[in-house]
């Protein structure tokens, strides 16, 4: 008797669990993480404090400064590459370049791609690199910044690897991720920029991510 | 043994047609190996900035698929691939002027294995390009 019931319940279950988790889609929050205790109200409350993006100011291909407040209210992706680069910068910037036609016009998108060649990269090249490439307005934002200041928001930030290396071809290595930053600049998502279908993913993830803002605003 | 000369002329026939075959076959064959081993150079090499369908990127990086631009400059290809260039081109009636990244670590052999997989490709018609070209090629560059 029990057994007879017992498959159509579990179908049910199982057809039940699907559809909320499917309402509940969200991204993990990646990097590091410390608890953290606050006093509210008389009571001591223990709070997570997730590893976010701290302030920064670059100069971008319109040789205007650019800090992290231009990104407040906006998702974002970015990217560590330098326009000389032979590598992989091209597959990347290719792959790049389709995020920005999906999400062009987009107020709450942005795309930051850091040139890791600080000597080369002028303003100048990076604009005539932007327009090439064919993007235009300031939604893509190429950045400029010291070697120090750039290299270690990489690495202790967004956790991408990049180095100057004289043997390497182009004269620096780094890793071609996609970092995907929310609009608390946390780091949401990390992806192989040289895969088209990691790629794919993250724009998945995008869609995602600005679902989270639209459902908190309910 | 009418009929045993018969099946031996059918033989011969046979014999003959194999043989002027693999005749025909062996300039294929070495033209195949060179496009084959040019497919895999370019994967490594060439892909990244020129794509896969030889479309290169945006006004960025020039496409392969201009077939009078590889057929005027073919003597030149060899010297791009091996030392890059750094001058404006006119592709499809569009000007590039990004500097393209040297390969100088590539042989004669393999330089003229991508030489004949580029201008067989995307559009292109040029045949077997073998590595003795690419040596004399090379040759006149080098001395430049």
């Amino acid at each position: 008797m029990f057994m007879k019931y017992c498959y159509p319940f579990a179908a049910l279950f199982l057809l039940i669990s699907a559809c909320n988790s499917k309402d509940e889609k969200r991204l993990p929050i990646l990097g590091n993480r410390e608890a953290v205790q606050k006093t509210v109200n008389g009571k001591t409350v223990t709070d997570t404090v997730y590893q976010t993006i701290p302030s920064f100011s670059f100069v971008n291909q319109d040789s205007t400064i650019v800090t992290d407040k231009d990104f407040d209210g906006k998702i974002y992706a970015a990217d560590f590459f330098f326009t000389s680069c032979p590598s992989i910068c091209p597959v990347m910037q290719r792959n790049m370049l389709k995020v920005y036609e999906k999400f062009k016009n987009n107020p709450e998108v942005k795309i930051a791609s850091h040139t890791i060649d600080y000597k080369h990269d002028t303003p100048s090249i990076l604009k005539a690199y932007a327009n090439k490439l064919g993007v235009e307005g300031n939604q893509w934002e190429f950045l400029r910044g010291s070697r120090d200041s750039v290299y270690t928001l990489a690495e202790k930030n967004y956790l991408v690897a990049v180095s100057e290396d004289k043997n390497s071809p182009g004269g620096y290595v780094h890793q071609g991720w996609f970092i995907l930053v929310d609009k608390e600049k946390r780091l949401r998502g990390a992806y192989d920029g040289t895969q088209p279908d990691q790629v794919e993913k993250m724009m998945d993830d995008m869609d995602i991510l600005l679902d989270e803002y639209k459902d908190e605003k309910k | 043994m009418k009929r045993n000369n018969l099946v031996c002329i059918l033989f011969l026939i046979i014999f003959i047609t194999a043989f002027i075959d693999s005749c025909q076959s062996e300039g294929q064959l070495n033209y195949a190996r060179y496009y084959t081993n040019g497919k895999q150079l370019y994967d490594t090499h060439c892909q990244n900035c020129h794509n896969a369908d030889g479309k290169g990127l945006q006004a960025l990086i020039p496409p392969l698929t201009d077939t009078v631009f590889l057929r005027q400059n073919r003597s030149r290809l060899a010297c791009i691939i091996k030392f890059g260039l750094n001058e404006k081109i006119t592709i499809h009636g569009k000007e590039y002027d990004f500097q393209m990244a040297p390969n100088s670590q590539l042989a004669d052999i393999d330089i003229a294995a991508l030489v004949t997989y580029i201008t067989n490709s995307f559009g292109n018609k040029q045949g077997l390009y073998d590595d003795a070209s690419a040596a004399g090629d090379l040759e006149k560059c080098e001395s430049e």
